[in-house]
């Protein structure tokens, strides 16, 4: 078969079609998102962006029950909001295949927190496969979809993001359309009112002690036997890190991590001399081993914050203590991007002093310096719901200076609730959607809001404002947020007003929207007074020369004119005139000329 | 080729084109018949933030991440970019960066102003370092955007790779329409560095 390099999540994508799956869905989120994007490229799968991860469970849970193979893909915290439908899935079990997608993010490299999901499967009782490369992340999948079958369960598919977003060689295999289930009505399986949950509640225990006889017996956890001096228990990316840390040590590989192989990992234990569990994140293995009375080393020398990587595990067996010697250098965190209508709303929230409570997408990047803007970052939604909360209780100084910022993909995912709840309960809240028609943050994905399905179809357009007037907002109003003078005018309007109100702030994300790039800007030197205006802005296409004063780099800039609308406002009391102009047509012919540009490279 | 794996680390600014190069120098070394890892991340840490990308090849490769002090190229597309992730260089690795300067927003108003001599802070790390102006010979062939393609003609004289086989790799990774210009930068990225 042909051979290719694949990324964990394409060959997750692989896996599906090869399983013959019928239904996949997901909302995007790092580092999960590629697998639906490339699910999406097999016709024979029906796929779909959800709103949110509650809903991209429970459809792909019901195409399941209907009689197709299914799939949800999530990050880690997108777990947290399908953990409804999850935990009494269950009890139901299947009818047809189902796979759950946890995509988890040790080091939180694009999250804001780093919970293991593996203690989600081991709540839910629910069996947890973790492949540590891509050919195991398309061959775990098929298998996952045979145990769910085989044990009448989902099944939680557990990858991080070194597995998800790192590359290797993946052997591909044909598609073997999986056999239509027929759905038959069963009131006691399917229909969890008390009666019928106790019944199925046993049946969750007598599952899962099945599950641990297969555990056992099953390839996914094999021993690697060499030299029993050491002996190490891993799953995962850890696998790979374990290997090229110890060649030689002898291993007892967990693909199966829930249920764990009770006696695999005894007999294990008794073949080597000192054991050692390396798992990313929580103590999850080595609890359990310790509570079988074996005595193993983990979390006391190997880190329980963050990524593993091979010299993190050779240093904390061995005992050794590595420093490397960096020489002081300005950091470079993540930026909104040159041209970003963000960016235009933030200048003006900073101008006015006003506490944004923030939620999670590009904008929150908003929270840096120099805008300084974001004040709070949570989960999704929260922005709406915690502006709520505070404009009942705050006592401050800011009164009336509190909004929420929560962009157009986020607002569709959950916060549309809490507004609901502004409106009922008369919160005097001003909530702004940065409406940039676009799921920017996870690389531009559709959403309802976008007229466009994952499968490239049109779609009904959700109308914002119907929808925040059907509501009961009394002000919805729409703004375009690089006119700053007219930002700050509807914002101060509405501060003013007492009641709900909601700014819908709309202007194309420019990485997507090319149509509104403009020509590159210029700062003609002798005119500029170094006045630092436009560095305030924060816009990575503005830097300084020696003298302190402004230079645009033509390749960055897309003429967005925000700096222009600060150097004029500047200019009244600091320079005469205004510095930054249009640059020539000339070079941004050559500025604009592009042969390589992808997405990935975004 | 040798036994033992080798390393690659690619460092610039998000949007530079990091990853695809990594993604190219993978595939080169898939169709030169050797075992290839990469691992980079994806999402909010690439919104012009600081981007590593580690590709490694050999007989077998286990962790696609590249050690600290282990890998045998630094190829940086932006020289503060280089210095930051110089730990990775392996004792006398070779060190070659993009001369081009992109000063991120805490060099303009945080403390830590960027550094007058990239050259110098990376010279204290290694003997072997290679300055080359990519973007100049990018846009003498008037594609801005190829600057990833000559940084990796200039590392090609390192790999053990042949020409052919590269090629093979551009045309598979980039679109039909640009294989040309590409194959153009990386002879140019070759020839502007002797090592």
């Amino acid at each position: 078969m042909a051979k290719e390099i694949l990324s964990g999540n394409e060959a997750i994508a692989r896996g599906a079609y090869e399983a013959g799956i019928a239904f996949a869905s997901a909302y995007p989120g790092t580092p999960s998102t590629e697998i639906l994007e490339n699910i999406s490229r097999y016709k024979e799968i029906y796929s779909e962006w959800s709103p949110n991860e509650k809903v991209a469970y429970e459809v792909a849970f019901g195409a399941s029950l209907a009689g197709g193979r299914a799939l949800a893909a999530m990050k880690h915290v997108g777990v947290n909001v399908a953990a409804d439908p999850l935990m009494t899935s269950v009890y139901t079990g299947i009818n047809a295949g189902m796979v759950l997608i946890s995509a988890d993010d040790p080091g939180m490299h694009s999250s804001q927190n780093e919970q293991d999901n593996r203690r989600f499967a081991y709540f839910a009782k629910m069996p947890c496969i973790e492949p540590s490369d891509s050919q195991e992340a398309k061959d775990f999948l098929k298998l996952a979809f045979e145990i769910s079958e085989q044990f009448d369960t989902p099944v939680m598919l557990r990858v991080t993001t070194r597995v998800c977003h790192s590359k290797s060689v993946v052997e591909l295999g044909e598609r073997r359309e999986s056999a239509y289930r027929e759905y038959k009505k069963d009131f006691v399986k399917y229909c969890m009112l008390p009666s019928s949950a106790r019944v199925r509640r046993v049946e969750l225990e007598k599952r899962l002690s099945k599950l641990r006889e297969y555990s056992n017996k099953s390839p996914l956890n094999r021993i690697e036997l060499s030299n029993t001096e050491i002996g190490i228990i891993t799953s995962g990316i850890s696998y790979q890190h374990s290997k090229e840390a110890f060649p030689d040590a002898s291993i007892l590989k967990i693909g199966m991590s829930n249920p764990l192989p009770d006696e695999l990992i005894r007999e294990f234990a008794k073949k080597v001399k000192k054991l050692y569990v390396v798992e990313e994140l929580e103590p999850y293995m080595e609890e359990q081993i310790r509570m079988m009375g074996i005595e193993v080393t983990g979390k006391e020398v190997i880190p329980g914050i963050g990524e593993l990587t091979p010299d993190i595990v050779r240093n904390a067996i061995l005992g050794k203590k590595v420093t490397y010697e960096i020489p002081k250098i300005p950091m470079r965190p993540p930026i909104l991007c040159p041209g970003c209508p963000h960016r235009g709303f933030f200048t003006i929230t900073s101008k006015l002093g006003l506490t944004v409570l923030g939620d999670i997408g590009c904008y929150t990047l908003g929270a840096y310096e120099p805008l300084s803007a974001i004040e709070t970052c949570l989960c999704m939604g929260a922005s709406v719901s915690q502006a709520v909360g505070f404009a009942k209780a705050y006592k401050g100084s800011k009164k009336n200076r509190i909004v929420a910022a929560i962009g157009d993909s986020t607002f569709i995912h959950s916060g549309i609730t809490p507004l609901i709840d502004a409106v009922y309960n008369k919160a005097n809240v001003v909530v702004c959607i940065l409406d940039n028609e676009t799921t920017a943050m996870t690389g531009h994905q559709e959403h309802p809001g976008t007229g466009r399905t994952l499968m490239g179809e049109d779609a009904p357009k959700l109308d914002l404002e119907a929808l925040c007037k059907a509501i009961g907002v009394p002000h919805v109003r729409v703004a375009n947020p690089n006119n700053l003078k007219e930002t700050e005018k509807v914002l101060k309007e509405e501060l003013a007003f007492d009641g709900p109100s909601v700014i819908i702030f709309r202007s194309p994300c420019v990485v997507r929207d090319r149509s509104v790039w403009k020509k590159p800007l210029i700062v003609i030197n002798e005119k500029c007074a170094a006045c630092g205006a436009c560095f305030r802005i924060g816009c990575p296409a503005i830097t300084k020369d020696k003298s302190g004063k402004a230079v645009v780099d033509p390749i960055l800039c897309i003429g967005c004119g925000v700096c222009i609308q600060v150097c004029k406002s500047s200019g009244a009391d600091k320079c005469k005139n205004v510095s930054i102009g249009y640059c020539s047509d000339i070079c941004s012919q050559i500025c604009r000329a592009s042969a390589l540009v992808e997405k990935e490279d975004l | 080729m040798s036994h033992k794996n080798m390393s690659v680390v690619f460092t610039g600014v998000g949007g530079q084109g990091v990853i695809l190069a990594s993604d190219l120098l993978s595939e080169v070394a898939l169709i030169h018949g050797v075992d290839v890892k990469k691992a980079e991340v994806h999402g909010m840490a690439q919104r012009g933030g600081s981007v590593i990308s580690y590709v490694k090849f050999g007989e077998k490769v286990y962790s696609p991440i590249v050690e600290k002090k282990s890998a045998d190229i630094l190829c940086s597309f932006e020289p503060l970019e280089a210095i930051r992730y110089i730990d990775f260089l392996k004792e006398d690795g070779y060190a070659i960066t993009n001369t081009v300067r992109n000063f991120p927003l805490t060099s303009i108003f945080g403390k830590i102003p960027y550094p007058e001599n990239p050259y110098e802070i990376l010279s204290k790390f290694t003997s072997k370092v290679y300055e080359i102006d990519a973007l100049k010979i990018a846009l003498e062939l008037k594609v801005p955007n190829v600057v990833n393609v000559v940084l990796l003609g200039a590392i090609s004289k390192l790999l053990p790779f042949k020409d052919e086989e590269w090629i093979q790799a551009i045309q598979k990774k980039v679109k039909a329409k640009f294989v040309d210009i590409n194959k153009e930068a990386f002879r140019r990225g070759k020839e502007a560095i002797v090592f």
